[in-house]
C-alpha cells in the first residue's frame, strides 16, 4: 500500500476510475473523450497489482466530476471498473459502471459490410443485449459484436 | 395487430406471426380483389432502386405494382447516375422519396434498407440487403410452403447449400422460427449459417446442423436448396470437392417422401439437376408465382388499398 501511495497521491477533488482492465486506461480516456487538452490534471496508472483483478489500471481526473452518461460507456471495455467521486479528499460517491441500453456513436460496427461503415451520414447505434458477456447488436445490420470486437477499436 | 398502411418491410423480425399469417391470407385473395378492382393502386408510384443486379425480384415487384393499377419508376442502375457522381445513399433516398409513394431498395451493404427507411417518409421495402436479409423472399417462401403443404406447423425443413452468404435463408429461418417446425441446416463447414441467425432461431425452434444431405433426405418435408458460389472459396479445389455433395438429383428425389417439396430462391445454376424439374416435388417455379401474389398483397396493404 505504501508503495502505491508513492506512485499515486490522493486527489482533492475530481473522479477516480478504479479497477480498469489492465492496459486499457488510455482507451478509457478515449472512450470518455478526455484528450488532456481540457486542462485537467490527469493521472494514468497502469498495471498496478490488484487483489480483485491481478493487475489493473487507474485513472484520476482532478477537478472534474464525470457525469453518469460519460462513465457508463467505460463498461464497454472495463466492465469491472468503479467510479469514485472525490470532494475534499473524501470519496462522496462510489458506483460501478453499468452500460446503458443503447450505445450511440461511441464505437463502429465490426461488420465491414455494414452501411454505417460506408461514409453515410449516420451514427452507429447498438442495442445492448447483454453486458457479461458483452453482446451489442447493430441497429442497422443486426450483427452482434462481442467485447473482443470492441476492444480492437481502442 | 398494428395497421399495415405506411409500414416499412425491412426485416422479417418486424412482423409477428399473426401479421405474417395475415399477409399470406391476403395473398390468397389478392388476385380476386385485383380483378374486381384492377385500379386499386391507381395514382400510386413505386420506385425500384436497385444497387445490385437483379432480374427476378425487380420484375416481380414491378409486375405486382402494375397488376394493382400502380406505376413504377425503375432506377435499377443508379451506379450509372447519381452514385457515380458521388452521392450517398441517404441523399439518393431523400430525393427519390419526393417523387414516389413507396420505395423498393436492393443494396449490397447490410443495414442499407434500415437506413433508407429512417430517411424516407414513405414506406421502404427491403428487396435484399447484402448478405443480411431478403424479407419478401422469406414471406413468399412461407407462402409456398403453406400452399403446397397445406400448413407450416409440424414440418421438417432442410436448408441446403450456402447458408452463410445466402440472405434468403437468413430471413427464412428467422421467419420460420415463428412456427412449430424443425430445421436442418445442411452445408459445408465454410458456408455454415451465421452464428447470430442460428442463435436467434435455435432459441425458438429445434435446429440441427448437418454435414451430409443423406442423413436427413428421407425425413424432410421441405428441401430448400441454395446455390453454392464458386467465388466464396479461396481454393477452387475446395469448391469442386463440396459442390457435388449438395447437388440434388433424381436419386435424392426417389429417397424423399412422396409429398415432400423442393424449393429454390433462383437463379439455379446446377445445384438441382434439370431432370428433377419434372418431378412432382419440384416447386421452384411455382414459388415465383407465389412471390408475385405475396408482393401484391404487401403493396396493397402498405399503400392502404386493402386492410
Amino acid at each position: 500500500m505504501a508503495e502505491r501511495e508513492l506512485r499515486v497521491s490522493k486527489i482533492r477533488d475530481g473522479t477516480v476510475i478504479d479497477h480498469i482492465t489492465a492496459g486499457y486506461a488510455l482507451a478509457v480516456l478515449r472512450i470518455i473523450g478526455l484528450t488532456g487538452r481540457e486542462g485537467h490534471v490527469i493521472s494514468v496508472i497502469m498495471n498496478v497489482p490488484s487483489k480483485k483483478l491481478g493487475k489493473k489500471d487507474i485513472v484520476k481526473v482532478e477537478n472534474r466530476e464525470l457525469k453518469e452518461e460519460e462513465v457508463h460507456k467505460i463498461a464497454l471495455i472495463a466492465p469491472r471498473a468503479t467510479i469514485n467521486i472525490v470532494r475534499n479528499y473524501e470519496v462522496v460517491e462510489k458506483k460501478r459502471v453499468k452500460l446503458p441500453e443503447i450505445i450511440r456513436n461511441v464505437i463502429r460496427c465490426a461488420n465491414p459490410s455494414c452501411i454505417t461503415n460506408s461514409g453515410e451520414p449516420v451514427q452507429p447505434l447498438f442495442l445492448v443485449e447483454s453486458m457479461e458477456p458483452l453482446r451489442l447488436r447493430c441497429h442497422y445490420c443486426n450483427r452482434v459484436m462481442t467485447r473482443d470486437d470492441v476492444i480492437k477499436q481502442f | 395487430m398494428r395497421p399495415f398502411k405506411g409500414r416499412d418491410v425491412i426485416s422479417v423480425l418486424d412482423f409477428t406471426r399473426e401479421e405474417i399469417d395475415y399477409i399470406l391470407d391476403k395473398a390468397d385473395s389478392i388476385m380476386g380483389l385485383a380483378s374486381e378492382n384492377p385500379d386499386m393502386l391507381k395514382g400510386k408510384v413505386m420506385a425500384i432502386l436497385f444497387f445490385e443486379p437483379s432480374t427476378r425480384t425487380r420484375v416481380s415487384f414491378e409486375t405486382a405494382m402494375k397488376r394493382l393499377g400502380g406505376a413504377t419508376v425503375d432506377m435499377s442502375e443508379p451506379r450509372r447516375t447519381s452514385i457515380q457522381k458521388g452521392e450517398n445513399l441517404t441523399d439518393t433516398i431523400r430525393v427519390v422519396d419526393n417523387y414516389v409513394d413507396v420505395i423498393v431498395i436492393r443494396h449490397p451493404l447490410e443495414g442499407s434498407a434500415r437506413l433508407a427507411a429512417e430517411v424516407a417518409r414513405n414506406p421502404v421495402i427491403n428487396g435484399g440487403s447484402g448478405a443480411e436479409e431478403h424479407p419478401t423472399q422469406a414471406l413468399l417462401d412461407l407462402y409456398t410452403i403453406r400452399k403446397e403443404k397445406g400448413r407450416i406447423d409440424g414440418l421438417k425443413i432442410a436448408f441446403v447449400g450456402d447458408l452463410r452468404y445466402g440472405r434468403t435463408v437468413h430471413s427464412l429461418s428467422m421467419a420460420l422460427s415463428n412456427y412449430d417446425v424443425k430445421l436442418y441446416l445442411v452445408s459445408p463447414e465454410l458456408l455454415r449459417m451465421r452464428r447470430e441467425v442460428v442463435e436467434y432461431t435455435s432459441k425458438r425452434i429445434p435446429v440441427e446442423e448437418v454435414d451430409d444431405l443423406d442423413e436427413i433426405i428421407e425425413e424432410v418435408d421441405v428441401l430448400y436448396v441454395t446455390r453454392i458460389q464458386k467465388e466464396r472459396f479461396a481454393d477452387v479445389s475446395e469448391y469442386m470437392k463440396v459442390k457435388g455433395s449438395y447437388r440434388i438429383t433424381l436419386d435424392h428425389v426417389k429417397r424423399m417422401k412422396e409429398d415432400a417439396i423442393i424449393m429454390h430462391p433462383l437463379p439455379r445454376v446446377d445445384e438441382i439437376d434439370y431432370s428433377v424439374d419434372r418431378t412432382p416435388q419440384a416447386k421452384y417455379f411455382k414459388q415465383v408465382y407465389y412471390g408475385l401474389l405475396v408482393r401484391m398483397s404487401l403493396l396493397a396493404l402498405i399503400l392502404g388499398a386493402v386492410e
